[in-house]
């Protein structure tokens, strides 16, 4: 396996202590950032490293900061650690194993975009995690690397965590503002962008908590050997949280580019029981499902190969099924997901998330109308590009992708309902 | 005011975290605390936080309708949630939840065993590679119990059910 840039707790034991984190190179990046480097240059190397955005949507990083607004003060760096997206589990071993990885990606992140103020968002349930952050901040603080002045300059930076309440659309950034201003968890309308009124209405980056703890080791390394990693569009590695019908489950930090096969089989372990792989959710409820095939298996887990497959990389939460598994089953249990988690704001999510959720309850039941399979097609393509976020988007894809590509799974209901 | 008076500390620290002219972003921990000492939110405790934030009681309340975290009306003091979703639920754990109820003489989706203690399904925790698992909602926080057998619940439940007890 190649040598971890995030998880480098796999191979540094005791690195969630600051001595250790630090005799192992810690916080100097930082300190060089902050001593030595114009926050342009280091917007700059990060764009030049390619790193993308890995909670999703994977935008470059560094082109991202670049938007911010010239001259606008004060500015706000927001760690989005709402970790939600079902089969993902990746940003929680970063924050609990390597927490200080991540908070100096922070800082970093927040010396670059000229912040003085960085907000950590932790999902509510992340309730004790949280409490260890605050503990980690504190000893920063009494460390001499977060507060006032740091290292004899004029910069100075706080760090707080914010705990959400249970909402997992607080995971999309305008949504995550919204609930840290103390409102409902609803996404904006885009434009503007957060980097030109984002929190409070000032200029403000949004960033993963992977994202960030790639920091440290690219100002570190520099941007050359970060490219040396992964593929050319898509370089650097990805933490992929394996779950679903494998031995293994778990996280495997791996360069992008690594195929399907490897993970699942190699770092796996293979499907339990003998049994054979059907199909693979790659981004957890978040994009369209993909029948196992050998080109499948044998593409590289990166932004543009999934693309090409009709379907996303976004958190690269591989979910497995074996062929024991009803496809049309899986999308009703993700369409329960996206129906509880539908924030309300706008109606074709709202309501179509509703609908098709009774109409798959309907199919699992036993009492399918000949109509539904096509009735549920019509109500994804009233959903699709019709809302704010992309969750309506996601949830009429889980639905469309799954009859479209093993449709024989959703007639069985049909055809045995009344 | 009982808030205001019996925990100034911990609410000035809560609003200290975020600028004084934006405020109302102290909302979600102000609401925690309230329902940490009422046990639930009702009108009284969102009054309360909006009066130590200028905010209107329906501004407050909005937010408890939303949050799944938050609860509005007298509950149980401990939840127990396991997780239900696709990747746990492809490793059983909607079986896993099923022997938990049956163990403890739960039927279906029927709510609390005793008024002290509910055993409920959940969406994603992001602990799929810790199948079974659930968390255990109580006054004090929220805590995870990963990789879970039903002895290993029902130990929690035990545990749950000494505290009410003696308490």
């Amino acid at each position: 396996m190649a040598e971890p840039i995030v998880l480098r707790h796999r191979t540094l034991p005791g690195l969630d202590r600051l001595t250790a984190y630090r005799e192992n190179g810690g916080y100097q990046a930082f300190e060089k950032a902050v001593r030595s480097q114009a926050p342009e240059a280091v917007i700059q190397l990060v764009k030049d490293s390619g790193l993308r955005g890995r909670g999703g949507a994977g935008f470059p990083t560094g082109v991202k900061w670049s938007f911010l607004t010239p001259g606008v003060f004060p500015r706000y760096v927001v760690a989005n650690a709402d970790e939600s997206e079902p089969g993902t589990f990746k940003d929680r071993e970063i924050m609990e194993r390597n927490p200080f990885q991540f908070l100096e990606g922070v800082a970093i992140c927040a010396y670059a975009a000229q912040a003085n103020v960085a907000y950590v968002y932790c999902r509510g349930e992340f309730w004790d995690l949280t409490g260890e952050l605050d503990r980690k901040i504190a000893e920063l603080e009494r460390a001499g690397l977060l507060g006032e002045r740091l290292f004899g300059t004029d910069y100075s930076l706080r760090i707080h965590t914010h705990l959400g309440a249970g909402a997992y659309i607080c995971g999309e950034e305008t949504a995550l503002l919204e609930s840290l201003e103390g409102k409902l968890g609803q996404p904006r309308l885009r434009p503007p962008f957060p980097a030109a009124e984002g929190l409070y209405g000032k200029p403000t980056v949004v960033n993963n908590v992977e994202t960030l703890a790639n920091l440290p080791p690219i100002l570190e390394r520099g941007a050359d050997w970060y490219r040396s990693v992964g593929t050319k569009q898509s370089p650097g590695t990805k933490v992929f949280s394996l779950s679903g019908h494998v031995e293994r489950p778990g996280n495997v930090e791996l360069p992008l580019g690594t195929t399907f096969r490897e993970l699942i089989f190699e770092h796996g372990g293979g499907i339990p029981g003998g049994k054979a792989i059907k199909a693979i959710l790659p981004a957890g409820a978040s994009a369209p499902i993909l029948p196992a095939a050998d080109d499948v298996l044998d593409s590289g887990m990166d932004y543009e190969s999934l693309a090409a497959l009709g379907s996303a990389l976004g958190s690269a939460s591989i979910i497995v099924l074996d062929e024991t598994v009803n496809i049309a089953w899986a999308e009703s249990k993700i369409t329960d997901f996206f129906e509880h988690e539908s924030c309300g704001k706008c109606t074709p999510c709202r309501e179509g998330t509703y609908w098709m959720k009774h109409i798959l309850g309907r199919l699992m039941g036993g009492e399918a109308r000949s109509e539904d399979i096509g009735l549920l097609e019509s109500v994804g393509s009233g959903i699709r590009g019709k809302c704010l976020c992309a969750l309506g988007d996601f949830a009429a894809l889980a639905v469309t992708s799954g009859i479209e590509r093993f449709g024989t799974d959703f007639e069985i209901h049909a055809v045995n309902g009344r | 005011m009982a808030l205001a008076e019996k925990h100034r500390a911990e609410i000035q620290a809560i609003l200290a975290k975020y600028p004084p002219e934006h405020k109302r972003s102290a909302v979600m921990g102000l609401l925690y605390l309230a329902q940490r000492e009422y046990g639930y939110l009702d009108r009284q405790a969102i009054t309360e936080v909006g009066d130590l934030l200028n905010l209107e009681p329906t501004e407050v309340g909005s937010l408890i309708g939303f949050y799944t975290l938050y609860h509005d009306r007298p509950g149980p003091t401990y939840r127990l949630q396991v997780c239900t979703d696709l990747p746990c639920a492809l490793r059983g754990a909607e079986h896993f939840a099923r022997e938990l109820r049956r163990s403890l003489g739960v039927a279906g989706n029927e709510p609390p065993t005793d008024g002290e203690f509910v055993i409920e399904e959940v969406k994603c925790l992001a602990a799929c590679d810790r199948v079974p698992v659930f968390q255990l909602q109580e006054p004090e926080g929220i805590h995870y119990y990963e990789s879970q057998t039903i002895e290993t619940a029902l130990a929690v439940v035990e545990e749950i059910r000494g505290r009410t007890a003696n308490g």
